[in-house]
């Protein structure tokens, strides 16, 4: 299949970040960017970067960290963040769970990914967030395509999709509150597509998971999960190594592997190209019913 | 690669998100487990076919009603060019979703049922493409195959609409009417067996090839925020970073800042960490300038001589946007570029029925969705222009200071 028209990053896409990453700067006294240490959010910051050039970010990195990550990620996050000198704040959702807070799921499909935003609200809470930017985009889901570029919360953290402001034309209207946040999302109009476009073109870094690699999976209902200590797995559930790579980077216990041989961004891009599933269908977050996304939006999730 | 925007407005039945759904489909932009979700989807609802709707109305409240709320957005490409469909309601209760899809538009996509004609909605709907001044009109007569695929009814509608046209006051787009079935793919984007007498392009082939517009006027750059880093390499750096709203800029250009009215030569644009020559519309830069002036966010850089005129008194057309209804006692925060100042709209002169042309006259505050010329008075004097002469410095919003809801929507005269 040849598509090379696919591989081009529209520039106007950048200028339209930029534009919008400057307004988070001008607009709030406390913004920060919610890094999960996957492609969407390394974005950001390069975006940052280029937004403030020659001056620094002028905001931190805050991680909302489940302890259910891909040690990768964190090797990866922790050497971004000695090379471009951010600040990195991290909040615990073991904590949440040590305060009685949050009760873990059990059974076999337990996940943490419910209560990551226990955490993020009490974080933002504790920090006096005013804006925290994210890296969603529009095409991911169908609730996220009625997102706005700055999306009001309120006290509670809770989106009102029916009753959002308007955007029109390059105004953002992030007056506030005291107690309500903003969340920002510059990437807004990328598809998965123009972001791989965008690290490749930039040569950006990400992490190895990313890549082609052998790893130990349990195949379940036609889906790879990674092996880790952070799932149950029944006696008669085998653990096979597999040849895969991973196309989103959520947690250990949420994120389905693909099987794959691509390990240059070239062949990545040319997967994403010649796929026929979209990027949240190794979601298994998603799969959880049609509106699985607007419910957790509505209450606080990003 | 070029960004394309179209807006597209419509209600239920006309058959706006089949077309939406086919452009998709036709052009390998949906994946399989969307299409399969959508499968399971219609089967629950007990629906025959594959309802392609179900693939932009997102909200739970949508599907549920089967109706569109609010603006969706949908992305696809084809070897030509990146496509970014801005899909809203098309009810008149919903005319500020439809101005707010419209609002970044190159081009409006308008359906029409072949059945039906020019209805009440069509009115609505190019009425607000033509205020918006959007470039590009497509007219999609839809459901051909209802009409046996018969020229002398798309004659007849394409005759009317035109004639539509001709009343309103921007006569400068570039309109084109299309005979279509979307459901059963008809010139949407390869030519239609079924419409031989139909000698134009089918849809997708126009959206490819319509050139794109560049923003009309001479510089303007709303400032965001100055940027000094004031470290060992850049100690006294002091860069004013926005985006380039119309125009064109070059190093050694002469631009006056406004409100205060001094003036600078350029010298230097930065972009992305690199120095450029020049740089035009939509870019966001970095600009340096010769001499030590004040300028912070809310001041705009425009090209010297070509300044627009600072006024404090305004004419313009505005949408209601907000449930509370318009108060010409009570005063609102503006925003024109990056500025936000206090305004008064302190006359309603006319409000515009939108259906019928009809100037009525205001009897109280205008209510959501209205659209009425208005007078208007700010806190100080804006560099703002008259829309029709620079669509980019011509618009703002205004915001209500206790709710902070952006209420409404204007377009200086």
């Amino acid at each position: 299949m040849k598509k090379d028209y696919l591989k081009e990053f529209p520039r106007e896409l950048e200028d339209e970040a930029i534009y919008i990453i400057r307004e988070a700067a001008a607009q709030f006294d406390r913004p920060a960017i919610l890094f999960s240490g996957g492609k969407d959010s390394i974005t950001l910051v390069r975006l940052a970067q280029k937004a403030f050039y020659p001056g620094k970010v002028p905001f931190p990195l805050v991680h909302i960290d489940t302890g259910h990550n891909f040690p990768e990620t964190i090797t990866f996050r922790d050497k971004l963040v000695a090379e471009t000198g951010l600040e990195l704040i991290v909040g615990l959702v073991q904590d949440d769970i040590d305060a009685k807070r949050v009760a873990e799921e059990t059974g076999k499909f337990a996940s943490r990914n419910i209560l990551q935003t226990t955490t993020l609200l009490r974080t933002i809470e504790s920090l006096k967030l005013d804006a925290c930017l994210g890296g969603a985009r529009r095409d991911e889901e169908k609730a996220r395509a009625k997102e706005r570029v700055f999306s009001v919360r309120d006290d509670f953290g809770q989106w009102d999709a029916k009753n959002q402001r308007p955007e029109l034309f390059d105004y953002l209207n992030g007056r506030i509150r005291p107690g309500e946040n903003v969340r920002v999302f510059p990437i807004s109009n990328w598809t998965e597509l123009d972001v791989w476009n965008y690290i490749r073109e930039e040569k950006l870094e990400i992490p190895s998971i990313y890549y082609s690699h052998e790893r130990e999976v349990i195949e379940r209902n036609g889906v790879l999960w990674p092996y880790s200590d952070f799932i149950f797995k029944d006696a008669d559930e085998v653990v096979q190594t597999k040849t895969v790579r991973f196309r989103t980077v959520g947690d250990m216990s949420c994120t389905a592997a693909l099987a794959s041989t691509a390990n240059t961004l070239e062949q990545i891009i040319e997967e994403v190209i010649g796929t026929s599933v979209s990027e949240r269908g190794s979601r298994l977050d998603d799969q959880r019913s049609e509106a699985a996304m607007e419910a957790r939006k509505a209450v606080g999730y990003f | 690669m070029d960004v394309f925007r179209i807006a597209t407005a419509g209600s239920v039945d006309d058959g706006k998100s089949t077309l939406i759904g086919r452009l998709l489909y036709e052009t390998n932009s949906i994946t399989t487990d969307k299409l399969e979700a959508i499968e399971r989807a219609s089967q629950r609802k007990g629906i025959g076919f594959l309802d392609l709707s179900l693939l932009t109305d997102g909200l739970v409240a949508e599907r549920e009603q089967g109706i569109t709320i609010d603006v969706a957005h949908i992305y696809f490409n084809t070897p030509k060019r990146k496509f970014i469909i801005a899909d809203s309601p098309g009810h008149v209760e919903y005319t500020r979703n439809m101005i707010t899809g419209a609002s970044r538009a190159q081009t409006s996509v308008i359906l029409v049922d072949a059945r039906k004609g020019i209805i009440e909605q069509t009115h609505r709907h190019y009425f607000i493409a033509n205020l918006l001044r959007i470039p590009y009109v497509m007219v999609c007569v839809n459901k051909m195959d209802l009409v046996n695929y018969s020229e002398e009814v798309f004659t007849k509608i394409k005759n009317d609409f035109l004639n539509l046209s001709a009343k309103l006051p921007n006569t400068q787009q570039q309109i084109v009417v299309i005979p279509v079935s979307s459901l059963h793919g008809d010139n949407l984007t390869t030519h239609s067996q079924n419409m031989p007498w139909y000698t134009g392009e089918p849809l997708l082939t126009l959206l490819e090839s319509l050139p794109v517009p560049t923003a009309r006027g001479s510089f303007r750059m709303p400032v965001q925020l100055a940027i000094r880093p004031r470290n060992e390499s850049h100690h006294d750096y002091r860069g004013y970073a926005g985006r380039i709203s119309s125009g064109k800029i070059s190093v050694g250009d002469a631009v006056t800042v406004l409100p205060s009215g001094r003036s600078s030569t350029v010298t230097a644009i930065h972009k992305n960490g690199q120095e450029q020559g020049a740089a035009i519309d939509r870019e966001s830069v970095t600009i340096t300038i010769a001499d030590n002036i004040d300028i912070s966010r809310g001041d705009m850089l425009v090209r010297s001589g070509e300044e627009p005129k600072l006024k404090a008194e305004h004419q313009a057309f505005i949408c209601w946007m907000d449930s509370n209804v318009l108060d010409t006692v009570k005063s609102y925060l503006i925003q024109q570029g990056t500025q936000r100042i206090k305004a008064k709209v302190t006359q309603v002169t006319f409000v515009q029925d939108t259906a019928t042309l009809q100037q009525l006259a205001p009897s109280g505050g205008l209510k959501m969705n209205e659209i009425a010329k208005v007078n208007l008075k700010t806190a100080k004097p804006l560099p703002a222009d008259a829309y029709h002469d620079n669509p980019a410095n011509g618009t703002f919003i205004l915001i209500d200071e206790f709710t902070n809801n952006t209420v409404a929507v204007g377009f200086f005269e």
